[in-house]
């Protein structure tokens, strides 16, 4: 398949898969009614369900696996690890600890929630460059395990947390660990973050090319490794928060999703992170409409959801490659 | 003219002194071999003349200009080195491995051009992968491997060319081939090779460089500097030097 096609399909299942988000829950709506009332919300017979309930649900979500996919292909080039996924470095770890005490706290105000996550977020972001970058010689491995030490001390934090907190708390501390987008406060925000990170990404995408081939295969090709080093750093960080901050940490998008682009034959940056910000934001999607739908009025943790439909799909994409 | 040179070069890497004022003037057309034990610091001079490395003390100069005023990207464009790894962890063709070589080439926002293209599979053929740019990186074995390195090096059509084992993995047949295409300079171009075949060295360099580990090092043409005496002090290990059809061959005792 050529790339750009590729891209193109992609582009058109997200319409088709928003589309049917919108129609589907605890109450089906007509595609017809959807239409009216995306062309004009205002228009007699729009449907609040689609508006008020729906329409930024299912646009958080998307813009959620959009955010995490792209900052999982851009982490995995920055470690030389495909084993990387967004949160390796402690960034949705140090948001969460954040978050949590927040609740602990008695905070219950998305606004307040969403401040306190990106703060974390930033935290933790700035705690692995500082002790990673101490003294300049930055390699991969040792920014990695320092941002998994590090990550694995917002763990204990974060378990703490719950041993401490009253069972009432309990239960909603649950759903943001394991990600839950009902908590979304602010789609434009996501939006925002996605399209000026995907602008940067792109400004990138022929260094990762090179990057990801190694470090001194990179230098001796011209780039300048630190400098380089810290933009993906900083970029893939803050794409990470605007996702945490949205949804709380929904596992095996931003691991996953580069891979299966990748199994399908797209290697070259340059394609590789629009079809995954495009890929993230469908198997979110999708794996929210379930989550919402299936066990309706219940719902379930979108993180569960992301993890059943990904796991076979990537299990089966890699017998076939390792058949070829 | 030097296409690069170092001035009083003192290269240390943790206990070993690699060289202590070393200068040295590479020109054009010449193709130097860089010869010495295991551990004795051929790959650390060849990464400090290509500036991955900061040397003790001395300058390094291509051309005229000193190599830490030039910008990584201006370098890369005279200057390319042949790694003795490859690092893959991640799936790409063999074109798209190769085509990175074209990167210094290149505007950030530009993408490769269809003559770009073409290079890579002139080149690919140069070193009789033509059937691979389709072929997964991972799947190949280690020569082939490596020379898909040599053709991302070659694409980068650099003045200079440091080569830190370049036959590495390859059979006699292709490191007679590879040593060939490198030495054939109709392009005023100059190699240093790292090499662990002496017969090599012989045969395809004109001058040598013999480092010893303990800060000596000895530089002059092949045929002055190459000899049963030095090789045996070098390897710490008697060689014999033999003549056959006017070439001089070196066999371990």
């Amino acid at each position: 398949m050529r790339p750009l096609s590729f891209i193109i399909f992609l582009s058109v299942m997200s319409i088709l898969l928003i589309t049917g988000s919108l129609m589907v829950g605890s109450v089906s709506i007509p595609l017809k009614t959807v239409w009216m009332t995306i062309i004009d919300p205002g228009a007699q017979g729009a449907s609040l369900i689609v508006t008020e309930l729906r329409l930024p649900r299912t646009l958080a979500a998307f813009a959620t696996g959009a955010l995490l996919a792209q900052a999982g292909a851009l982490m995995q080039v920055l470690v030389r690890n495909p084993l990387a996924d967004p949160y390796i470095l402690g960034v949705s770890g140090g948001a969460a600890t954040a978050v949590l005490i927040g609740m602990l706290l008695g905070l219950t105000s998305a606004f307040g929630l969403t401040g306190l996550a990106f703060i974390g977020a930033l935290i933790a972001m700035f705690l692995v460059f500082v002790i990673a970058h101490q003294k300049g010689n930055w390699t991969p491995t040792r920014l990695l395990l320092t941002g998994v030490v590090i990550a694995a001390g917002w763990g204990a934090a974060i378990s703490l947390i719950l041993t401490l907190s009253p069972a009432n708390n309990l239960h909603g501390m649950l759903f943001w660990l394991m990600g839950d987008l009902s908590y979304s406060y602010s789609v434009s925000f996501a939006f925002s973050a996605l399209i000026i990170g995907l602008i940067f990404s792109m400004l990138l995408s022929s260094q990762l090319n090179v990057l990801i081939r190694g470090d001194k295969l990179a230098a001796t090709l011209g780039v300048n490794l630190k400098q380089l080093h810290i933009k993906i750093y900083i970029l893939a960080s803050l794409l990470t928060a605007a996702a945490v901050v949205q949804a709380g940490s929904i596992g095996f998008v931003g691991f996953i999703v580069p891979h299966l682009i990748r199994l399908t034959g797209l290697t070259d940056h340059r394609f590789l992170l629009p079809a995954a910000t495009l890929g993230g934001g469908i198997l979110v999607l999708v794996a929210d409409t379930a989550a919402r739908t299936l066990i309706a009025p219940q719902q379930l943790p979108v993180g569960i959801i992301t993890a059943l439909i990904g796991i076979p799909l990537f299990l089966f994409l890699l017998q076939r490659d390792a058949k070829q | 003219m030097s296409l690069i040179s170092c001035n009083n070069l003192t290269v240390k890497i943790a206990d070993t002194q690699v060289c202590e004022n070393l200068t040295l003037s590479i020109k054009t057309r010449e193709n130097w071999a860089i010869l010495g034990m295991n551990g004795c610091g051929k790959t650390t001079l060849l990464h400090s003349l290509a500036g991955l490395l900061l040397p003790q003390s001395g300058d390094i100069n291509i051309g005229t200009i000193n190599l830490n005023t030039l910008p990584r990207r201006e370098v890369a464009q005279q200057l390319g080195l042949l790694l003795q790894h490859q690092e893959d962890h991640f799936p790409g063709t063999v074109l798209e491995a190769v085509l990175i070589g074209r990167h210094p080439h290149l505007k950030s926002w530009q993408w490769e051009t269809e003559s770009d293209e073409q290079l890579v599979i002139d080149t690919l053929k140069l070193v009789g992968l033509e059937h691979f740019s389709q072929r997964s990186i991972l799947t190949l074995s280690g020569g082939e491997r490596q020379r898909v390195a040599l053709a991302t090096l070659l694409v980068q059509q650099t003045k200079i060319r440091l080569l830190d084992e370049p036959v590495n993995h390859l059979d006699i047949h292709h490191q007679h081939e590879v040593m060939k295409i490198l030495t054939k300079n109709d392009d005023n171009i100059a190699n240093m090779f790292v090499l662990h075949d002496v017969n090599l060295a012989a045969r395809y360099c004109d001058h040598a460089l013999l480092i010893y580990g303990d800060g000596k090092v000895l530089q002059g043409t092949t045929t002055d500097v190459l000899s049963e005496k030095n090789l045996a002090e070098l390897y710490l290990y008697p060689l014999q030097e033999i003549m056959h059809n006017n070439q001089r061959w070196f066999i371990a005792n």
